[in-house]
């Protein structure tokens, strides 16, 4: 590999932008499957489970540090790349532009602003009660382990609580409606046959994704 | 037609800019845009006002060179066309018409309408050319190039670098310039010599310049008046990548 691949041009950030949040995309599929064992009317065992094999499996583990240096470096890069676009205008026009352009292309950095205060608020929730950096609203399980599933269970108890995290959700949606296709543009997959198709799967999960999280905290309502 | 003009007056790249409002009358509705904003400067003249500086020249949409900002569009409010082919039957009787001209870092203001492009000549300096002996014309089928290919060169090679891409996009990218100019060559087999050198070479001037990062938003497409695709783009990236990596 040329040394110069380390010179970061825009290119080279908005490939790193692509292929990290792919990746993100691939872990809200998982973190999906986890929360609807929730759905499951065992008391939250399958849920428990599932949480005790993420947080001790050492493979795991090693993807939970990819994961989180992922997110960072996908914000960061998506800051800077944003600045530079700011700057690109320092005149702005009069009349703001008429072009015909995909409505929620144009808002990737709100989306992206509002899905990171979302995620702000879940580790609060529930990540760093792992760790007893936050107390947890419930009582722990025998031999100390915190009770996630209790702790999903009386969030999603609470209306507002529900409310605001339906509303986020809505948001993650409407920042992965543009990103998946975008992201297979950005890496220079284009292809006269397969891209309507990519671009039909990335709506798909779009919708898909964000419905199944939405699900649960319905369930919990009603 | 009757029209009132709000049009963007500044004397040069360091003064500051204002919108200076003009009234016309009996516009035919069959005069081009640019032929209306003659009528505007010809009745200036003759009250001895200073004419508002517009760019123009071939006025058959070849060159590239008109470049107005017309009611929050690049080359008004038609598609696939530049200003000069623009006609005043796309505006009602009684219509405010906006003038401002493109608004990009890289493009300063020279006067009034008219903006400063080399940015643009910079970019094509860097790479968008073939290094070939000049002599007599080689065998036509000397060099093999698939129909497909030649097709697609020449629709990136249709783009005639007037900035609507710029001028349209929200982050004032270049993308869709840069990659016309590289798919151009890249697709040919005379051009795939110096098809690494030529993408990191513009790609790297276009960011040394301040265009900004492209957001797939795609409102270059929708503006170019040559119909330059996105998949130039996704071209481009794919060049770059290979570049970068072999």
């Amino acid at each position: 590999m040329n040394s110069s691949f380390l010179h970061f041009s825009s290119i080279t950030k908005k490939v790193w932008m692509a292929l990290l949040g792919l990746f993100l995309m691939v872990f809200l599929v998982v973190h999906l499957g986890i929360n609807l064992c929730l759905l499951r009317d065992d008391g939250g065992r399958w849920f428990r489970d599932a949480a005790h094999f993420m947080g001790t499996n050492y493979i795991i583990k090693v993807f939970e540090v990819i994961l989180f240096g992922g997110f960072i470096l996908h914000v960061l890069i998506g800051i800077i790349l944003q600045i530079k676009n700011w700057f690109s205008r320092p005149v702005r026009y009069k009349i703001s532009n008429k072009t015909t352009t995909p409505f929620l292309s144009k808002y990737m950095i709100y989306t992206g602003a509002i899905v990171l205060t979302f995620l702000i608020i879940h580790l609060f929730n529930f990540y760093f009660i792992k760790y007893g950096w936050v107390t947890s609203p419930v009582s722990p399980l025998e031999g100390g382990e915190p009770d996630f599933a209790a702790v999903a269970r009386s969030l999603f108890g609470q209306p507002v609580y529900s409310a605001i995290y339906i509303v986020l959700i809505i948001c993650l949606g409407f920042h992965l409606y543009h990103a998946f296709q975008s992201g297979f543009q950005t890496l220079g997959l284009d292809h006269k046959t397969y891209t309507p198709y990519i671009t039909g799967f990335g709506i798909f999960y779009s919708i898909v994704i964000p419905l199944g999280f939405i699900i649960i905290p319905i369930y919990f309502l009603i | 037609m009757k029209l009132t003009l709000k049009i963007w007056k500044q004397q040069d790249a360091h003064s500051k800019g204002k919108f200076v409002t003009y009234s016309l009358d009996s516009i035919s509705p069959n005069c081009s845009f640019l032929e209306m904003l003659d009528i505007l400067n010809e009745q200036l003249i003759r009250k001895n006002e200073e004419p508002v500086a517009f760019d123009h020249d071939c006025r058959e949409g070849i060159c590239g060179t008109c470049s107005l900002y017309i009611n929050g569009r690049p080359h008004g409010p038609d598609d696939a066309i530049t200003t000069c082919q623009l006609h005043m039957r796309k505006f009602k009787d009684g219509d405010t018409i906006i003038i401002e001209p493109w608004r990009a870092k890289p493009f300063p203001v020279v006067k009034d309408l008219i903006v400063d492009r080399a940015a643009f000549d910079k970019i094509i300096q860097e790479g968008g050319y073939i290094s070939v002996n000049t002599g007599g014309a080689a065998e036509a089928n000397q060099i093999l190039v698939s129909k497909v290919n030649a097709e697609l060169s020449m629709d990136a090679a249709a783009c005639i670098g007037c900035g609507a891409c710029v001028a349209a996009c929200k982050n004032a990218s270049a993308m869709l310039f840069v990659s016309a100019k590289v798919s151009h060559f890249a697709l040919l087999p005379q051009g795939k010599i110096e098809a690494k050198d030529r993408v990191k070479k513009m790609v790297a001037m276009m960011d040394q310049l301040g265009f900004g990062n492209c957001t797939n938003t795609y409102a270059c497409e929708a503006e170019c008046p040559k119909l330059i695709s996105r998949s130039n783009i996704a071209r481009m990236n794919r060049e770059f990548i290979c570049a970068k990596v072999s």
